[in-house]
């Protein structure tokens, strides 16, 4: 090993990638989790509230919320200063028509990225905090009740139209940045590349349409749908 | 027929440049591009103006001397070709057509429309090459390569290092220059002994040289007039990751 592996442009999108993948993997067991709201109102509280307990619970689940935070706060520092150098190396055409050649996703998932952070500010002070240090009624099987939680916050129209579109910008930056990770990890055989690709539209699509349907589907049962 | 230019004019490397317009009025469809730069540059060196300084050099779309940004897109509008290559058949009467140099921190500017590409003759002088015995040359069946192989490896080996691919990249990265010819040499047997260490030698003088990171977003994949493929850019990504963890 020599030092230079850790300066290089290689490396720091090795960390975008390690880091993304690994929030890729979160996401699949976050929606498992949400999936329990769509259930009839009465199981929906008692099963998300047990799961909520069972995840803050668990030591291991604790050990991986380290690296999940980690995880997080590397992958956006690292997408700072990998977008920092690309400011200074990037240069101006008095006629550009580059953006023919390219998905405007793919060119953008820095402003994704910034509309997800912003999201993930308002998600975590409305639900992480709460469940962690607010003051949370008790449902009768003894559990805080993050659920009542939720389907407050989904009542309001405005809410459910934010998460949506913060679901929508995660949706484009999964579209370009699975298949990407994988790419600037190296796993990208001639043979296979077509799979992984499908593989990466099709999680972009299931995981967008997952956390779009849940808020929707909380909002529109307030009134009996 | 006739076109309207808006041609970058720039002294040398270190004034200011700006777009300046002419109108030619006998461009023939049949013309290249480059022959339609011809024409303009007999008409002002009859006004006695100094003529557009543009590189090229065979005008057989193989050697990657020329390359221009014509109407914002590395090498013009067709895909797969070089601005030799491009043909005034392509545009319409009447057209305003942008002509700019390939811009990047890299590559600086000379004069006009030329720009100083020497940044990829060190990445290649840094690692792109094998270490061979001097002597008599080895009979050519001593080393059998598969035949797959070999095309694959001749398929990373026709870049022509015009920069299309670093003009057309928003963070001007030169990941598909340099990971074409990392791919070459480290398909086959020759270059297979030294391709660690190569990699991050080549690696390594790309970054020095003021290239961005590479986005992925594929953009230098369509506008490369050799179609090399992005899938290149995988492959130095896991020869390097190889290196770093072994070497």
């Amino acid at each position: 090993m020599n030092n230079y592996i850790f300066q290089s442009t290689l490396s720091r999108k090795n960390l975008m990638a390690v880091t993304g993948l690994f929030l890729c993997f979160f996401l699949v067991i976050h929606l498992l989790g949400n999936l329990q709201l769509l259930l009839p109102a009465n199981e929906a509280n008692a099963s998300f509230n047990s799961y909520s307990a069972l995840l803050s619970g668990n030591i291991f689940i604790r050990l991986i919320s380290y690296v999940l935070y980690f995880s997080l706060i590397a992958h956006a520092g690292d997408a700072l200063i990998i977008t920092l150098r690309n400011r200074k190396t990037a240069v101006k055409y008095v006629y550009d028509d580059r953006k023919q050649v390219s998905k405007w996703y793919s060119r953008n998932m820095g402003v994704l990225g910034t509309i997800i952070l912003v999201f993930l500010v308002i998600h975590f002070k409305d639900f992480w905090y709460v469940y962690k240090f607010g003051s949370l009624p008790y449902d009768r099987n003894g559990n805080k009740d993050l659920y009542v939680i939720v389907v407050s916050a989904f009542e309001s129209w405005w809410y459910v139209v934010l998460y949506v579109i913060s679901m929508l910008a995660v949706g484009y930056h999964l579209l370009h940045g699975v298949k990407s990770a994988v790419r600037t990890l190296g796993l990208y055989h001639p043979r296979y590349v077509k799979y992984v690709q499908l593989i990466g539209t099709i999680y972009s699509y299931v995981i967008t349409f997952g956390f779009c349907i849940i808020p929707v589907y909380v909002h529109l049962s307030q009134f009996g749908l | 027929m006739k076109v309207h230019l808006k041609v970058w004019r720039q002294k040398d490397a270190k004034s200011k440049g700006s777009m300046v317009n002419y109108d030619l009025d006998n461009v023939d469809q049949h013309m290249s591009f480059l022959e339609m730069m011809d024409t303009l540059n007999e008409q002002l060196t009859l006004k006695g103006e100094m003529p557009v300084e543009f590189d090229h050099d065979c005008r057989e779309g193989i050697c990657g001397t020329c390359g221009m940004m014509i109407n914002g897109q590395a090498h013009g509008p067709v895909p797969g070709l070089t601005v030799c290559q491009l043909h005034m058949r392509e545009f319409k009467e009447g057209d305003t057509i942008y002509v700019e140099p390939f811009r990047a921190m890299a590559f600086p500017l000379k004069r006009d429309l030329k720009i100083d590409r020497s940044a990829f003759d060190r990445i290649i002088q840094s690692g792109g090459f094998i270490t061979a015995n001097t002597g008599m040359p080895a009979e050519a069946n001593n080393l059998l390569i598969v035949h797959e192989t070999a095309e694959s490896a001749f398929d990373s080996a026709a870049c022509i290092g015009c920069g299309a691919c670093v003009a057309t990249c928003k963070n001007s990265s030169a990941a598909l220059f340099t990971s074409a010819k990392i791919s070459h040499l480290a398909k086959l047997p020759q270059g297979e002994q030294e391709a660690a260490k190569r990699v991050l030698k080549m690696v390594s003088k790309m970054d020095e040289e003021g290239f961005g990171h590479c986005s992925n977003t594929e953009a230098c994949e369509v506008k490369c007039p050799q179609g090399i493929s992005v899938l290149n850019i995988a492959r130095m990504n896991w020869e390097f990751n190889k290196a770093s963890l072994l070497h």
